[in-house]
């Protein structure tokens, strides 16, 4: 059964966003040189949210400026105690507008407010803590006695965790010396903007920190251009090779966190309703829009029929609609586009003969929206077991041995994360051992924090986010060889 | 009347085996005034196709060999390489053109760094992996696994010295190596290959071909079962920049050329480093 809940709004009193915005370059917001702006939108409504400043070339070679300047002259002098207090100002000053961030972020990217408030936020703010007592520290992270920044790097995120995405390549950047320019997904870039605020705030020196919005044309003038010495970029496998690509022959120093195709591993003697919290968990959260999501659910052959049943059961309470409700499960489908694109996945599933299902949950008229769906009698010939779907849609295949689990496991060109699900302590570490991916879980899924290593193998990228390994992506260390 | 000498046909190392290149090519190698000295076979794009087969099947016995037996392994390359320090000695002396002093320097040197990174083979895990402080009932462990397949070019220069510092790092965490030595002073690699074949080293987890780099690692670095590249002895800006575009393929790790680098100075852990994925483990607390 189903209880019925009354709505319960967040209220977005607490925001105030602004009809346009411009690109906060060397401390302040400017209008971009050649005057173009384009609209963000709130995914759940497609009620234009503001104007927003798209950076031309102009704009990028002002940013990348202001942050040389700012590096030679400011950030790369001051003492690593000075930093690390401008960085724990802004994390302090995060959790101040934790409500603020929350609201604005689920208006603009369609995730709930209870993923945003619980989730993202408390963890931006836990991300600029942990790397802000770095600062002063770096001589003790195993890189040798005198670590030196890298100068000025170029950083793109995309929209799956706007001001999350942010923390993990401004925070660590930061920290070990380095300025940032940073493009915001341009479908997301509020918080992105809201965060420069707090720059202000924080009376951050101006040009350490600089926003450029704009889409993939200015991320590709960013990471381009000649006077970066440090790429960093989070989104699709497919940008992640065109960077490769571009920055191939400089001294840039890349870091590619990609795509991933996780399997989620449930084993017989698995706690059957706590593996089906995770396996929702794994591929629900934030409408299935994570590069790490559990895609792939792998079910032991002698508990498939049991746990497919409890897992509709489970989906059929799940509540979709409104983000800014604190009762809503699933949120909103962030784009027309990437709607499309689980459209087009999807159909491709029915297509190629696997089993399609989904709750029956109604879809409110207005913005992009798609059901939780599972995908039985999958193959792993088929798309959906194969490409990255990014949206809701879980792909379940079966299993006998622990061998044949890490075989299937591993039939893939990604290596992002892993679930793994069984009452069995040697199991867990023996299956962790096997499989090739940066990240494992047992039994649970979708954890984060700012003190773990992030990233992928294979073609889910290189280089590590978090962490003692993560500041690597932001030093120079001299090698003699 | 003197003695008529045997000469070596000088070949590949592919799987533990010496073939000759499949394409038949072999090309002239002489000494540092220019006088010949052997015909070497010139790999061609199959032989690297056939040592990446080799190489992806020697990876998964290596990189599950315990740490321990690892470094006696590596260890043992010193041992059996110290036994033929004249033959090494005199095949870097006729090639680099250098003098014998100098060329016994560097085959000691070369000897004492496989020590040093038989060493590290059960310690480096150590030194680069860790426990993390989650905020959350899990105990959180970060540990280097090696990346896999490794397609690696030697320095021109330091013709055993540089090959053995590009070689050791790499397979000391488990990896399987492709490399191709020096075109210009191979022989040492050749030499070297005999000992790897007689040190208890599994076929398969090193594979030598010489020939030319700016032919052969095109291949390689679009090749989709190769995971990382070392470009240390590409001397070729262009080169080197067309092969990372190549590599982006398949998102393969790329370590940049290295001119000039110092070879006689203790190195730091960034080679091992470069080669081995940091995994992170979330295991549940509870009871």
């Amino acid at each position: 059964m189903t209880f019925e809940y009354a709505p319960a709004p967040e209220s977005r009193s607490v925001v105030d966003i602004d009809a346009n915005y411009g690109l906060f370059i060397n401390g302040e917001f400017v209008d971009p040189v050649d005057g173009h702006h384009f609209k963000t939108i709130n995914p759940a409504t497609e009620e234009v949210l503001s104007d927003v400043a798209e950076a031309g070339q102009a704009d990028v070679d002002a940013a990348v400026a202001a942050a040389r300047r700012a590096y030679d002259k400011t950030w790369s002098k001051m003492s690593g105690k000075d930093r690390a207090k401008y960085i724990f100002r802004i994390a302090r000053l995060i959790q101040e507008r934790s409500r603020e961030l929350a609201v604005l972020e689920t208006l603009d990217n369609g995730k709930p407010i209870r993923e945003s408030r619980d989730v993202d936020i408390p963890l931006v703010a836990a991300h600029f803590f942990y790397h802000a007592g770095w600062a002063d520290k770096l001589e003790f992270a195993g890189y040798g006695p005198n670590p030196k920044p890298l100068g000025v790097a170029a950083q793109v995120i995309p929209w799956n965790f706007p001001l999350l995405m942010l923390a993990w390549k401004i925070a660590p950047a930061l920290a070990c010396g380095n300025t940032v320019v940073l493009k915001p997904a341009e479908t997301t870039p509020l918080t992105a903007l809201a965060f420069a605020d707090i720059c202000q705030q924080a009376d951050l020196p101006p040009g350490v920190v600089n926003i450029v919005t704009g889409a993939g044309e200015t991320g590709r003038m960013l990471v381009e251009h000649p006077d970066v010495h440090k790429v960093a970029f989070t989104g699709s496998t497919e940008v992640g090779k065109a960077i490769q690509r571009a920055v191939a022959g400089t001294n840039k120093k890349l870091t590619l966190e990609l795509g991933g195709k996780a399997a989620n591993i449930v084993f017989d003697d698995a706690p059957i309703d706590q593996a089906i919290e995770g396996i929702v968990n794994g591929i629900y959260f934030n409408q299935g829009h994570v590069c790490c999501a559990g895609s792939r659910l792998l079910l032991q052959e002698s508990i498939a029929e049991e746990a497919i049943d409890a897992l509709k059961r489970r989906l059929q309470t799940l509540r979709l609609g409104d983000p800014m409700d604190k009762n809503t499960d699933i949120g909103a489908i962030n784009s027309r586009m990437q709607l499309n694109k689980i459209e087009e996945l999807t159909k491709s599933g029915e297509d190629e003969g696997a089993e399609r299902w989904s709750p029956n949950c109604p879809i409110p008229d207005k913005g992009f929206w798609f059901p939780p769906t599972v995908f039985t009698n999958v193959t792993q010939a088929h798309r959906i077991a194969r490409e990255e779907i990014f949206g809701p849609v879980l792909s379940v295949l079966t299993f006998r041995t622990p061998e044949e689990a890490v075989e299937k496991a591993n039939n893939t060109p990604f290596g992002l994360s892993t679930g793994i699900w069984t009452e069995k302590g040697s199991r867990i570490l023996w299956m962790a051992n096997k499989v090739r991916s940066g990240i494992v879980w047992a039994n649970t899924f979708n954890r984060f924090d700012p003190s773990s290593p992030f990233g992928g193998y294979k073609e889910s990228g290189f280089g590590r986010e978090g962490g003692v390994q993560g500041l690597g992506a932001y030093l120079h260390v001299e090698d003699p060889s | 009347m003197s003695r008529v000498d045997v000469r070596k046909t000088h070949k590949l190392f592919i799987g533990g085996a010496f073939p000759r290149s499949e394409s038949g090519r072999t090309y002239e190698v002489t000494d540092a005034n220019g006088e010949f000295m052997a015909n070497v076979a010139q790999a061609s794009r199959k032989d690297a196709r056939d040592a990446v087969l080799a190489a992806r099947a020697a990876f998964a016995k290596w990189s599950t060999a315990t740490a321990y037996n690892r470094g006696q392994v590596l260890y043992r390359i010193a041992e059996v390489m110290e036994g033929r320090r004249d033959q090494f000695a005199s095949e870097v002396q006729q090639a680099e053109g250098l003098s014998a002093r100098k060329a016994a320097q560097q085959v000691d040197a070369a000897i004492d760094r496989w020590v040093w990174y038989a060493g590290w083979a059960d310690k480096y895990a150590q030194a680069i992996g860790n426990t993390n402080p989650v905020a959350g009932p899990f105990f959180n462990f970060s540990i280097p696994e090696p990346t896999g397949v490794v397609a690696a070019v030697a320095p021109q220069d330091y013709s055993i010295l540089g090959l053995t510092s590009v070689v050791a790092p790499i397979i000391t965490s488990g990896n399987a190596v492709i490399v191709m030595p020096s075109p210009s002073a191979p022989l040492p690699a050749i030499t070297l290959a005999e000992c790897l074949a007689t040190s208890d080293v599994p076929g398969g987890v090193v594979n030598i071909l010489t020939g030319a780099p700016a032919e052969v690692m095109p291949w390689l670095a679009e090749h989709g079962d190769v995971n990382a590249l070392d470009l240390t002895g590409i001397v070729d800006d262009a080169v080197a920049a067309d092969v990372e575009r190549q590599a982006a393929g398949t998102v393969k790790r790329v370590r940049q050329p290295k001119p000039n680098a110092n070879w006689d100075v203790t190195p730091t852990l960034s080679r091992i480093r470069n080669f081995t994925e940091i995994k992170t483990v979330w295991h549940p607390l509870g009871i």
